[in-house]
């Protein structure tokens, strides 16, 4: 079995007076796509901050290749090689599209050269001068993936990347994720779209109420479907 | 050869005054934008850290024998340093809170800085020679231009678009530019972003005390040479709109010459001019001229 890269566990996280996460545990090993699964407000997006470091107040551990990362500021936890891709995708708007390219400093050597980058995602080469948010919906999310995969990080972290999307970008954005898996990426994935999550994902965490409440293995999934549908309330 | 029964000397004379108090306005202008940007906090304290340039420059000559040239490079130095420890001890705590604690709290600033130096040194001013470089003038047939304003005008222009090209067209500026959308995001790209916003404090400062150095021979060095220009900063800052760097600059001149002009032809208003161009522009455009609605 691969080695684990990131484990969390007892995590806590506050936003103000509000407990958002209760003690989530939960482990990703190297080359592994995981998908967080759960109703809205269960904490998924909150569990992806708290280990990049965006959510100030957390508690308990997250460990990264051996090294905890509770304690960190979230610049010095992105330098071991983390990064994040937000729900609402965080294109800057006064900065041109490759500007947004190239706006994350190299974290480590490896990164994906700017020819991957555009024979991945074709349309971005076109619209190099374009303003960031002038780019469809499906185009920001395109560069929101490609401007980290320039970094050479390779733990990403995606909140819900097909959110509001089309379906042929959907597809896309799926075949990119299994590149990157071959490519030997480690990926955490946040995702609403179970049909999408079950193509890409090798193991499914389900959460509720800031928990981690069940584990489903990829070749569970058949028999599970039923629990699945519960949990997700469709 | 008259202009509305203008003389040309008058016209020019005030056109070339106005120039360089825009030269100011856009200087601190420029560098309130800059801070707000960034730190989102309105930085009152900007005509005392102005004064402090000026002083400076008074200092290194008195005490360290170092001229203006000197003062121009070491001034902003130090006075920006100055800054980066209000910063870290002061406004840092500031930033999650409503705009108006850092606004109370760099004005209290500036009543300190400004009270302690006119303790000091009264309120007269204190001479600071023009640098022999720069004395003397051209007669450009039409009107006198003293080298030292030209100067002033040129150095300040190049100041300003150094700045918007730095913030607006160099990878630096980028991470300045998104960390003030979105800091968060930029800090978990792997992005110091709490010291950008400490030396981008400092570069503010920075800024206005090389404008105190500039104007040290112009105006004289007094402590209260900062609070009678920061409230016409102030109202410049409303005009262009918070937030945009080539808005400062523009505006900045722009008014310094309607303001010239108002001397001119209507010698009444020009001390309000700027207000009620400000009053018109809050009623018409209430984010300012260039500013972006939030």
């Amino acid at each position: 079995m691969p080695e684990t890269m990131l484990k969390v566990a007892g995590l806590h996280a506050f936003y103000g007076e509000s407990h958002i996460l209760h003690g989530v545990d939960l482990e990703v090993r190297a080359g592994e796509v995981v998908t967080l699964i759960g109703r809205n407000g269960a904490g998924k997006t909150t569990t992806l901050k708290s280990v990049v470091g965006m959510i100030a107040d957390r508690r308990g551990s997250v460990a990264y290749g051996g090294e905890e990362l509770i304690r960190l500021p979230s610049h010095r936890i992105a330098r071991l090689g983390l990064a994040f891709c937000p729900e609402e995708r965080g294109i800057f708007a006064s900065l041109d599209v490759e500007e947004n390219l190239m706006l994350p400093p190299a974290l480590a050597d490896g990164g994906m050269g700017l020819d991957d980058i555009f024979r991945l995602f074709p349309n971005l080469k076109e619209r190099l001068r374009s303003q960031g948010t002038k780019l469809s919906g499906g185009e920001q999310q395109m560069l929101a993936i490609a401007r980290i995969l320039r970094t050479g990080a390779r733990f990403l972290l995606l909140d819900e990347p097909t959110e509001g999307l089309a379906p042929v970008i959907i597809e896309q954005i799926g075949a990119c994720i299994g590149e990157l898996k071959a490519k030997g990426f480690t990926i955490l994935l946040v995702e609403q779209n179970f049909r999408f999550a079950a193509e890409v994902a090798d193991r499914f965490y389900v959460m509720e109420h800031g928990r981690i409440v069940d584990e489903i293995a990829i070749a569970d999934l058949d028999q599970r479907r039923t629990d699945i549908e519960a949990y997700l309330g469709v | 050869m008259d202009f509305f029964g203008i003389p040309p000397q008058a016209l020019f004379g005030q056109l070339l005054l106005g120039l360089i108090n825009g030269a100011f306005y856009a200087m601190l202008s420029l560098g309130l934008a800059v801070i707000f940007g960034m730190l989102n906090i309105i930085n009152f304290t900007h005509g005392a850290q102005y004064m402090m340039g000026a002083f400076a420059a008074y200092f290194l000559l008195q005490y360290g024998g170092l001229g203006y040239w000197w003062s121009l490079l070491l001034a902003p130095v130090i006075v920006g340093a100055t800054g980066v420890v209000i910063e870290r001890l002061m406004l840092r705590h500031l930033y999650k809170l409503d705009h108006l604690y850092g606004l109370l709290l760099t004005f209290g600033l500036a009543l300190i800085i400004q009270g302690l130096f006119q303790n000091e040194f009264g309120s007269s001013g204190l001479p600071y020679r023009i640098p022999q470089e720069l004395t003397g003038g051209q007669n450009l047939g039409f009107m006198f231009l003293p080298n030292y304003r030209a100067w002033v005008v040129v150095v300040s222009l190049a100041v300003c678009l150094a700045t918007w090209f730095l913030i607006e067209r160099t990878k630096l500026g980028s991470y300045l530019r998104a960390a003030t959308e979105n800091p968060a995001l930029v800090q978990a790209f792997g992005i110091n972003v709490p010291r950008m916003i400490t030396l981008t404090y400092g570069f503010g400062v920075g800024l206005a005390a090389f404008a105190g150095v500039l104007a040290a021979p112009i105006y004289q060095v007094s402590p209260l040479m900062g609070s009678n220009l920061i409230i016409i900063v102030f109202a410049v800052v409303v005009i262009g709109g918070m937030g945009s760097i080539m808005g400062a600059i523009v505006t900045g001149f722009g008014l310094g010459i309607i303001e010239g002009l108002t001397k001119v032809f209507y010698p009444e208003a020009s001390s309000t001019v700027i207000f009620v161009i400000m009053a018109i522009v809050l009623l018409i455009k209430p984010a300012g001229l260039f500013g972006r609605v939030q």
